[in-house]
């Protein structure tokens, strides 16, 4: 077990700060993750280190969300130098020097970039609205086995329990801009448009879940297998696994 | 061969390497991250028992290879599929000509597939052409994530990797595995992205593309393009080891593979030396999947066999004993399986 350390008032807060900011492939917040290594407080500025499960995870997705750990730190009302570096991987020095300079995505990356990683982005809120989708209505049909699966297609958000599956399908549809009306249906894509065949649509979801779950752990182990008992500002004993 | 409970399993490990990533052959940083990394992987995802030290990891030559595959490991024929990494080690990661030098002495057990570069342009070409000749490939190992002077990565369809698919055909190297890596210009967009895969298979039908790692962290994408071209098919490797860490996702993986492409186009392989194969054979003959998983269908004897070696044993043409052979499955060439089963409430 690691030493749990004593934090200031200021770092709990750059702490919680970094909570808002989401793997976008595993969709889910970086804190959770046990990606965040250290954050330090000296006054008004501010240093985080970040550290991911390998040195070959996709370098996009590790400057997006080093990038977006910048952008929350200096959006504090308190913050003066924010300083974000990411430990450890295989692109850590170019990436580090961007933030740095606040290259942004193309000065970062130059040649290897075209126009901006909005569009990555967009593809993975699509992908985990679509798997909070499926565990929804999975675990509605789970509840009621003699529901036939043509009908998870009628169901609307008023339908399902208050639970955390639910909850979480929510903050997904506000992300796309879709309604959160509870007469809403749920089985819809991120343009809010019906499939024709429910249970097909049902199947394709559950495998984009089964793929988000399933890097989820790989992800996690790794990360463990990585830095075991680093001492590190929550220790990965504490750090909460999802289920679905 | 395997047997177990009066039933014999031949074995085909589709996937296996004979690398060198000792400190003298890392050409850079990058050559140790690389090999750290797949130690990492070796040791969060083995069985305790079946860990190796760090040293043995490095390097395990030929003699080692023979022994975890065919006399500890159950395995009757093991496919090469090595990776070039030539900008991260001196003589390359995979060995060349120590495995290919390994498959000639044992050609009954061993088959060597070599690799290629698009971006190596018409010097490539001739040297695949001599490759194939050298070797007698019957496939060929595909990182598209490869490092290459300012570019690290390329896609499958590329106009340069046409040429060399079309080379392929030609000189029936005819087996094309792929892997998929984190790093492809531009970055814009998902690296792992398997859309690639969709344009050579159908542009290339009488070749077989072999998805290794069945596409993850891209699952879904491979399986819906798989279930559309009936020349793509899934091989196991990275995916098997979670038959002993996390049982319960291994079966939806599996579960998803039968639905969308079916029993006759999944390949056991243990990703040697990786993981090594025995423990991962012994488990995935126990293996099944748990009822509460009613959406998907209990895996057979027979269906574990075709995966853990008919499958592959077809496709590179190795003689299976007359009594351990199957049929195909009498199943549509595209589309789901079992279309019946495309729901929890129907089973």
């Amino acid at each position: 077990m690691t030493a749990v350390l004593a934090h200031s008032p200021r770092q709990h807060e750059a702490y919680d700060a970094l909570g808002v900011v989401i793997d976008p492939e595993l969709d889910e917040p970086i804190t959770d993750l046990g990606f965040v290594r250290s954050v330090v407080v000296s006054g008004a500025d501010v240093e985080v280190h970040l550290r991911l499960p390998t040195s070959f995870c996709a370098p996009n997705f590790a400057y997006l969300m080093a990038s977006d750990a910048k952008d929350v730190l200096v959006a504090l009302p308190w913050t003066d130098v924010v300083v974000v570096e990411l430990d450890d991987h295989h692109d850590s020095d170019l990436i580090n020097r961007g933030l740095a300079a606040d290259a942004g995505y193309r000065g970062t990356f130059r040649h290897e970039a075209d126009e901006d990683l909005d569009e990555l982005r967009t593809t993975f809120q699509r992908k985990a609205h679509t798997a909070a989708v499926e565990r929804c209505l999975t675990g509605l049909l789970r509840a009621e086995p003699d529901r036939p699966v043509e009908s998870v297609g009628d169901v609307r958000l008023g339908d399902l329990p208050g639970d955390d599956h639910t909850e979480a399908l929510r903050r997904r549809r506000t992300t796309l801009g879709l309604p959160d009306r509870p007469d809403a249906l749920v089985l819809v894509d991120h343009e809010g448009r019906a499939p024709d065949d429910v249970p097909m649509a049902l199947r394709r979801a559950r495998s984009t879940r089964i793929s988000i779950d399933g890097n989820a752990h790989f992800c996690r182990g790794l990360l463990g297998t990585r830095y075991p008992d680093e001492p590190t500002f929550i220790p990965l004993t504490q750090i909460k696994e999802h289920t679905s | 061969m395997y047997t177990k409970d009066g039933e014999s399993y031949f074995i085909v490990d589709a996937h296996v390497a004979l690398w060198d990533a000792r400190p003298e052959n890392q050409r850079n940083i990058h050559g140790k991250q690389f090999i750290d990394c797949f130690y990492d992987y070796h040791r969060n995802l083995s069985p305790e028992s079946e860990v190796w030290s760090y040293e043995d990891y490095l390097y395990q030559g030929g003699e080692r290879l023979m022994k975890d595959l065919f006399e500890d490991g159950y395995v009757d024929h093991a496919i090469f599929q090595p990776a070039y990494l030539g900008e991260f080690y001196n003589t390359g990661f995979g060995q060349s000509e120590e495995a290919s030098e390994l498959a000639k002495r044992h050609p009954g057990k061993l088959t060597y597939n070599h690799h290629f570069d698009p971006r190596n342009g018409e010097q490539g070409l001739e040297q695949l052409r001599a490759d194939a000749e050298k070797y007698g490939l019957k496939g060929v190992k595909l990182y598209t994530a490869e490092w290459h002077g300012e570019s690290r990565g390329w896609k499958l369809d590329d106009p340069w990797a046409y040429r060399y698919f079309e080379a392929c055909r030609e000189l029936g190297v005819t087996n094309i595995h792929v892997h998929k890596g984190p790093t492809i210009r531009p970055l814009d967009r998902d690296a792992f992205d398997v859309a690639d895969i969709d344009h050579v298979a159908s542009d290339f039908t009488d070749l077989n593309f072999i998805v290794e790692h069945v596409g993850l962290p891209r699952l879904e994408d491979f399986c819906w393009i798989a279930t559309q071209e009936p020349n793509v098919h899934g091989g196991l490797a990275v995916a098997m080891p979670f038959i002993h860490t996390r049982p319960r996702y291994f079966a939806q993986i599996i579960g998803e593979l039968m639905y969308w492409i079916g029993e006759d186009r999944i390949q056991f392989s243990s990703d040697y030396a990786i993981w090594t194969p025995r423990w991962l054979i012994e488990k995935f003959v126990d293996f099944q999947i748990p009822e509460d998983l009613n959406e998907y269908a209990p895996l057979t004897t027979d269906q574990k066999k075709k995966i853990l070696g008919l499958n592959a044993a077809k496709m590179y043409d190795i003689e299976v004993p007359a009594e351990l052979r199957l049929p195909d499955a009498d199943e549509t060439a595209t589309g789901p399986r079992e279309p019946d089963r495309a729901d929890l409430a129907s089973v």
